[in-house]
């Protein structure tokens, strides 16, 4: 302990107070702060760009999802599209082949009345025309059994010998 | 011009071995014997070791690079001499070339001042010294106040110089670009370092920036002047008590000026302790404080002086030994502990630092309840 009072040098302790006090103010007006500042500005800006980087993640994250969810909505829309329109084909083509028969039938039942009528008219032009034809025949065949006398009246004969065994 | 040198000045050329050419000045040595004849028995080569070891670690009035003996039997020192600054009913400022290396009374005005150990007495014209009874150690003779530029302070002044340009181009460097450049890519981390494993776990992250300047400013500075005591310069400036004294005078006062009601609350009146107690304890607290710092001040200067003397007593063991055995191993030691005090300079700054941080830490830590 007294070595160390006798080695103790006032000089020297002034010096280095003095030195090392200036040096402190100096450094950090011209040195500490600047660089501690920059280096604050730095990581604040690195911490600022991670977060953006990470925000425009999170945003591509979404964008992408929202891309899935629409593609996703799209391809069930068009899916739906399509089984509708499957649906809407079946039913075409189920009400058209159901119009198709029906149309048919009544075709088909039109073309059986028309034929029936046609058929009846056909027969009862037939029957006239038979009828006419018989006329015509009798017409001429009483025309010619009356063409003299004697002939008449023998049919009278005969019709009324007819007649009388009735 | 061949030069003869004693086996002890080829240690001290070790040591000093140094690639700046300087300005040679002759000391005048005629009535002066120690050091310049050839050792020869052990036990004065011994002491001579001791004295060298025990001057290396001495502040000193000039900048001496190292001293041999010439042909003529006169010593030659080199190196510069540096100013004296003395007060003594008004400034004295002279060479310390005056001293011729305290062989000589410097006659300044009428005053005659003499150097006896390393220390600047006002004496009479012959230089006489006055001694209490039996006792050669402790002239009675008055000191004048000194405030000359020593070799320390020289060194002190040197490393301010240093690290204000480094650290204030390095400022500059990151105007133009935030990313660090050249010798900022080395120092950044260490700043970092500091700031977030020594300052902010300590002080936290609320008070940690008031404190920034002192303890970067005391890290670096502790670090660079311990390095700078490891190369041949021969300089130690960290070993010198005043300068300990004046680092841990600065975080004692910063401690105690930034001080918040709950820091004072704790020395003079504990809380949570019976009233007895509470009397008992604020004068122990109270002398804590003093002695945080103290603490700080004795590590810082016996770890360097204990690192410098067991570092230059095994150099010196290899001037001793004189067998190639001997001295290789002491060679080796030597090197392995020059490794050590490179660890232990930078130890010693961050534990300086380290522990500045924790005493202002709870100088402003806030109140928490028990």
């Amino acid at each position: 302990m007294e070595k160390l009072i006798s080695e103790f040098s006032f000089g020297l302790f002034f010096w280095q107070l003095f030195l090392f006090i200036g040096l402190v103010l100096l450094l950090w007006k011209f040195a500490w702060k600047p660089i501690l500042e920059a280096v604050n500005g730095r990581e604040e800006g690195i911490k600022n760009a991670l977060a953006s980087a990470e925000n425009a993640k999170k945003e591509m994250q979404n964008l992408q999802a929202d891309n899935e969810k629409l593609l996703k909505e799209a391809r069930a829309e068009r899916e739906a599209m399509l089984k509708e329109a499957r649906e809407i084909k079946e039913k075409m083509i189920a009400d058209a082949k159901e119009e198709a028969q029906v149309q048919a039938g009544k075709m088909i039942a039109q073309a059986e009345e028309s034929i029936r009528s046609e058929k009846q008219a056909a027969l009862a032009e037939l029957k006239n025309q038979v009828a006419t034809i018989s006329v015509e025949i009798a017409e001429k065949v009483v025309h010619a059994e009356l063409a003299d006398k004697d002939k008449q009246l023998s049919l009278v004969d005969k019709m009324l010998n007819d007649v009388t065994l009735n | 011009m061949r030069r003869k040198f004693s086996i002890k000045k080829i240690t001290l050329l070790l040591f000093l071995v140094s690639f700046v050419t300087v300005a040679q000045h002759h000391g005048d040595e005629s009535g002066h014997q120690e050091g310049s004849t050839e050792v020869t028995s052990e036990d004065a080569q011994k002491k001579s070791i001791k004295d060298y070891i025990n001057h290396h670690l001495l502040d000193s009035y000039d900048f001496g690079l190292y001293s041999y003996t010439n042909d003529h039997g006169k010593k030659v020192h080199v190196g510069f001499p540096l100013p004296v600054i003395l007060w003594d009913g008004g400034l004295k400022v002279f060479s310390s070339s005056k001293f011729h290396h305290g062989e000589e009374v410097a006659k300044v005005g009428d005053n005659y001042y003499k150097m006896y150990h390393n220390k600047i007495y006002k004496t009479d014209a012959e230089g006489t010294m006055n001694f209490e009874e039996g006792d050669h150690d402790h002239p009675t003779n008055a000191k004048p106040l000194d405030f000359s530029i020593t070799k320390n302070v020289v060194f002190i002044f040197l490393v301010s110089l240093l690290m204000f340009v480094v650290f204030s181009r390095m400022a500059k460097s990151y105007k133009k670009n935030p990313v660090p450049k050249g010798i900022g890519r080395f120092l950044e981390p260490i700043i970092l370092y500091v700031r977030d494993d020594i300052a902010i776990p300590n002080i936290g992250k609320k008070h940690y920036k008031k404190y920034m300047g002192y303890l970067l400013t005391v890290f670096f500075f502790v670090w660079i002047i311990n390095l700078l005591g490891l190369t041949p310069l021969g300089v130690n400036v960290t070993n010198n008590i005043a300068v300990t004294f004046a680092l841990a005078l600065i975080t004692y006062l910063i401690t105690t000026f930034t001080a918040n009601k709950n820091y004072w609350g704790h020395i003079f009146w504990m809380p949570g302790v019976p009233w007895p107690m509470k009397i008992i304890l604020a004068p122990i607290e109270l002398l804590g404080t003093f002695i945080k710092p103290f603490s700080l001040m004795i590590r810082l200067y016996a770890n360097i002086t204990a690192g410098h003397v067991v570092l230059m007593s095994i150099i010196g063991l290899m001037f001793l030994f004189k067998n190639w055995l001997g001295s290789s191993l002491s060679f080796g030691l030597a090197f392995a502990l020059s490794l050590l005090e490179l660890l232990v300079a930078a130890l010693q700054a961050y534990i300086f630092t380290m522990l500045s941080a924790l005493y202002f830490g709870s100088a402003v830590e806030e109140h928490h309840d028990h």
